[in-house]
């Protein structure tokens, strides 16, 4: 009899649980589904190894720009000048490093405060004169497309110099024994395999789940809502064999792309800075009530002016990434790219209000908009028929949200 | 004669409030018919229920317009018998012409297609009728508050109105637009049109109303006639406040230690319209324990000389000084006045005091999130335990302190504030309105809270349009109207006769 009461309460609490959390799992569903999708549809060749350091080389400037666009989007703003100021820095790096010949460290620097200045000066007119942020960033979104057809003469620059392009198109060296590799290799089968990469990747699904053990005993100690433990079992275990079978599928290849490691470490960085830090938390302050947040001591207006500077920061760190994988700088660098990061965002969860959002979300986003792109691409579907499938994806995950929310309160 | 318009016993229930109970007035034709009450009376809600915003169906008793039985629907169903509610907040559309405004969803057109000569002619006899000549094409936001009001009039006319409800017409208004107005109040009377105005400006009933109708906590209290009775001020504030204490207060030690707040002369302009003062030379204190009050009606800018000290939350301009226990500080910003130990704990909670969307305990720790964190590095388990400290010691009813605010009731949401601010470790904590909405429970834990504070040595400013509340609660009460302080009184002296007159002896005085 009180078996089956506790079952009973378990299974609402399992029910309601889904369903404040669908969003999440959705996500992390859809991914999948769409992954699954692919590699039938393709014959297999979705995770190929060479097509998996593909996807993640073509996504990379847009996840780098997605962890910059959460925190202007949560914040309560927009920036549509990401694309072009993304292209911008691009053309700057080609002008200072091909056709000056400048060293390569400081180009770089330049570059990138660069970036901040353009994103501060954006941020300046948004936060202290109170001009919305649409208007602000069209107008730097033509601006600076403006700016990098002036300074590329509307030519293409290029080619960088080798130790630039391995910014985008390196791989990170393998520090163990090349016997370690070789002895795998002969274990899976496989011509070679990079140590590093497998290691990185056991390692990292290992700290996901310890991660993941102890917030639930901090959970457990301080009565957090606990998510039951089928769901962190099961979402665990195909986070970790995801994360492994991918590093795998990279080690057989040529390792660890340097991009990934590079997107890897800056998602980590913001994941923390929005959520274990004071000003993280402001962020989502004042886009959750922006007077709420003002009243309460918070300077509204500087942190708006940080989110637009780190945000310029970010996009020239992508223009960086992208000029030196295309070895090349052209006066169409970034095209449209604005709407991609942004759609990343959305898809990952954020709200147009502001005050909600995750980074991991903004991640998973841009890595589903990258594999639809991708996984189109190789079934050779029309970049007709591909816009609107992506702009219809963009469309039902926002409506799913709204109707979530209506039918959660 | 028969009346135009019969409203009988007349009732309207609110979750946990009962609004009106049991109103009944009588309205003749041709007749100006003034409603007075104490903010919260009812007064708005008794002409919301005749106009149709709250439909016939959610309320009980009877209305009768015109000899026959209304059951009014909408809004539109009102409008239709000719019965226009001009509110207090104007319903103009600012970027439009005043022709475009006077006969907005009501447009002169055949077919759709808008006559615009026919519209610009009435548009010019309706101005002629409230005494206007600005063209019809000017746009409404050029114009003066008053000369909008008397468009607002103008558009009631154009409706062919037999009934016109004016609330608190003349509220923001200079004195002479309130004369005109006026004026025109007894014209249109004199042309047939019907009025009930809502007002606090004694004075100005005096001069206009025919018939006296004084509405107290939801009930009618007195009816007088200007023709029968010997109307005089005295006896309209009696009739307006004469309830007894029925709520109580928890009893405190009445104590005042050393001086903790002083601001002097403080001054603060409107921060859209710099020539007008919202606040003028406005000086008062605050000592350690003490519960110090500020009366007055709405609009007499309590809240905004709370939020002017507070870090210059509000409006521009602003001048004067104020001390801590003796030093004076700056307060510049909002960080500045927390760090000063003030704390402000603001009407508008939904709106200016929490993030509805996030949990109890996000909301608890923002303002002070250094407290829970080391080197920027949020604590969370700090902060949970912080949380659940606050939620034990303040009784905030909710699942857990992750549960949140939005799903609160509107005591626990107040109780959630006050723990806010008091995280920030203030010194003295201005309370603005802090049982507005609230159930009577709740109200009275918030009334011992209060004490608690005072007993801490904690200086508590309390603004509140409740008399009863602050002659309950408070060791001073200052008296406002108008953006100035008219008077001090202490807790010997205040009554609620005391400071209504104070505030309506005000009003006699500038005219």
């Amino acid at each position: 009899m009180s078996d089956t009461t506790q079952t009973a309460t378990t299974g609402t609490n399992m029910k309601t649980y889904l369903v404040n959390h669908l969003r999440e799992y959705g996500l992390l569903l859809a991914l999948i589904a769409v992954m699954v999708f692919f590699q039938i549809t393709t014959n297999g060749t979705l995770l190929r190894p060479v097509n998996i350091t593909n996807l993640l080389l073509q996504n990379s400037y847009i996840i780098i720009m997605a962890l910059g666009m959460l925190i202007v989007i949560v914040a309560g703003h927009i920036d549509l000048s990401v694309g072009s100021v993304m292209g911008f820095v691009g053309a700057l790096a080609a002008v200072l490093i091909v056709s000056m010949g400048m060293p390569l460290l400081p180009a770089v620097v330049i570059c990138l405060i660069t970036g901040g200045v353009i994103g501060a000066v954006q941020g300046y007119w948004i936060a202290y004169w109170q001009i919305p942020s649409f208007i602000v960033t069209l107008a730097g979104m033509l601006v600076f497309r403006g700016l990098s057809l002036w300074l590329l003469q509307g030519q293409s620059i290029g080619p960088f110099p080798r130790e630039f392009q391995v910014i985008a198109t390196g791989f990170v060296a393998d520090p163990f024994p090349e016997s370690w590799g070789m002895g795998l290799a002969a274990l899976f089968g496989a011509r070679a395999i990079n140590v590093l990469a497998i290691v990185t990747g056991i390692v990292a699904a290992g700290a996901i789940v310890t991660l993941g053990l102890r917030k639930r005993a901090s959970n457990r100690q301080y009565g957090t809502e606990e998510e039951p433990l089928t769901f962190f079992v099961v979402r665990n275990t195909v986070v970790a064999v995801a994360l492994i079978f991918i590093t795998y599928k990279l080690a057989s290849f040529r390792g660890l792309p340097n991009v990934l490691l590079t997107m890897g470490v800056l998602t980590i960085i913001y994941a923390f800075l929005t959520e274990n830090t004071v000003i993280g938390r402001q962020i989502y302050a004042v886009g959750g009530n922006e007077k709420a947040a003002k009243l309460s001591g918070i300077k509204t207006e500087r942190l708006t002016f940080l989110a637009f500077t780190n945000m310029g920061v970010l996009a020239a760190a992508a223009g960086l990434v992208f000029a030196a994988r295309l070895n090349t700088a052209t006066p169409k660098a970034g095209f449209a790219l604005e709407l991609d990061v942004i759609a990343a965002a959305f898809i990952g969860g954020a709200s147009m209000s502001g005050g909600v959002g995750k980074i991991v979300g903004a991640v998973v986003g841009a890595f589903l908009m990258g594999v639809l792109n991708n996984g189109m691409s190789l079934m050779g579907i029309g970049i007709d028929y591909q816009q609107m499938i992506k702009g219809l994806v963009l469309l039902a995950a926002v409506i799913f949200d709204v109707y979530n929310k209506s039918k959660r309160v | 004669m028969q009346p135009l318009l019969e409203m009988r016993a007349i009732s309207k229930t609110f979750p946990g409030v009962k609004a009106l109970d049991n109103v009944s007035m009588s309205v003749a034709e041709g007749e100006i018919h003034a409603v007075v009450g104490e903010n919260g009376a009812g007064k708005s809600t008794l002409m919301k229920v005749l106009s149709g915003v709250y439909p016939a169906g959610t309320y009980d008793g009877e209305i009768h317009y015109d000899g026959e039985l209304a059951e009014f629907k909408s809004i539109q169903d009102s409008e239709a018998r000719g019965i226009i509610i001009i509110h207090q907040e104007l319903a103009l559309v600012p970027l439009l012409s005043i022709a475009e405004n006077l006969f907005l969803g009501n447009e002169i057109a055949v077919k759709g297609c808008i006559n615009w000569h026919e519209t610009t002619r009435r548009t010019r006899d309706l101005l002629a009728r409230v005494g206007l000549s600005d063209a019809p094409t000017a746009r409404v936001e050029k114009l003066g508050v008053g000369k909008q009001q008397l468009v607002e009039i103008a558009k009631a006319l154009a409706k062919d109105v037999r009934l016109l409800i004016l609330d608190e017409p003349t509220a923001a208004l200079s004195e002479s637009d309130s004369a005109a107005l006026l004026e025109l109040m007894l014209e249109l009377k004199a042309s047939g049109v019907t009025q009930i105005i809502i007002s606090h400006k004694l004075n100005e009933i005096r001069k206009v109303a025919d018939t006296i109708t004084v509405i107290r906590d939801g009930a009618t209290v007195s009816t007088m006639h200007a023709k029968k009775d010997e109307i005089t001020e005295a006896r309209i504030v009696r009739d307006m406040v004469g309830r007894d204490m029925a709520a109580r207060y928890p009893d405190r030690p009445r104590r005042a230690g050393p001086m903790l707040m002083e601001v002097d002369n403080w001054t603060v302009r409107h921060p859209d319209f710099p020539d007008r003062f919202t606040i003028r030379d406005v000086s008062f204190n605050v000592r350690e324990g003490e519960v110090v009050g500020i009366a007055g009606l709405m609009g007499a800018g309590r809240t905004e000389l709370a939020m002017s000290i507070f870090g210059r939350s509000y409006g521009r301009d602003i001048q004067g000084d104020v001390r801590m226990r003796g030093e004076p500080v700056r307060l510049r910003n909002v960080s500045e006045a927390i760090a000063a130990g003030l704390a402000y704990v603001t009407e508008d909670r939904k709106s200016l005091g929490l993030i509805l969307d996030d949990s109890i305990q996000r909301n608890i720790t923002l303002a002070n999130l250094n407290a829970v964190a080391r080197n920027g590095l949020l604590n969370e388990a700090r902060e949970t335990q912080v949380a659940e400290g606050f939620r034990k010691s303040m009784n905030i009813r909710a699942p857990s302190v992750f549960a949140k605010v939005m799903n609160l009731s509107g005591g626990n949401q107040q109780k959630v504030v006050l723990s806010k601010w008091l995280f920030s470790g203030p010194e003295v904590l201005i309370l603005d309105e802090p049982t507005r909405g609230i159930d009577v429970g709740a109200k009275f834990e918030i009334y011992g809270l209060i004490n608690d504070l005072s007993a801490q040595g904690k200086g508590v400013v309390m603004i509140s349009s409740e008399m009863p509340e602050l002659l309950g609660m408070c060791d001073r009460i200052y008296v406002m109207n108008e953006g100035r302080f008219m008077g001090e009184l202490t807790a010997e002296e205040a009554s609620q006769e005391s400071i209504m007159s104070m505030i309506v002896t005000h009003n006699e005085s500038t005219q």
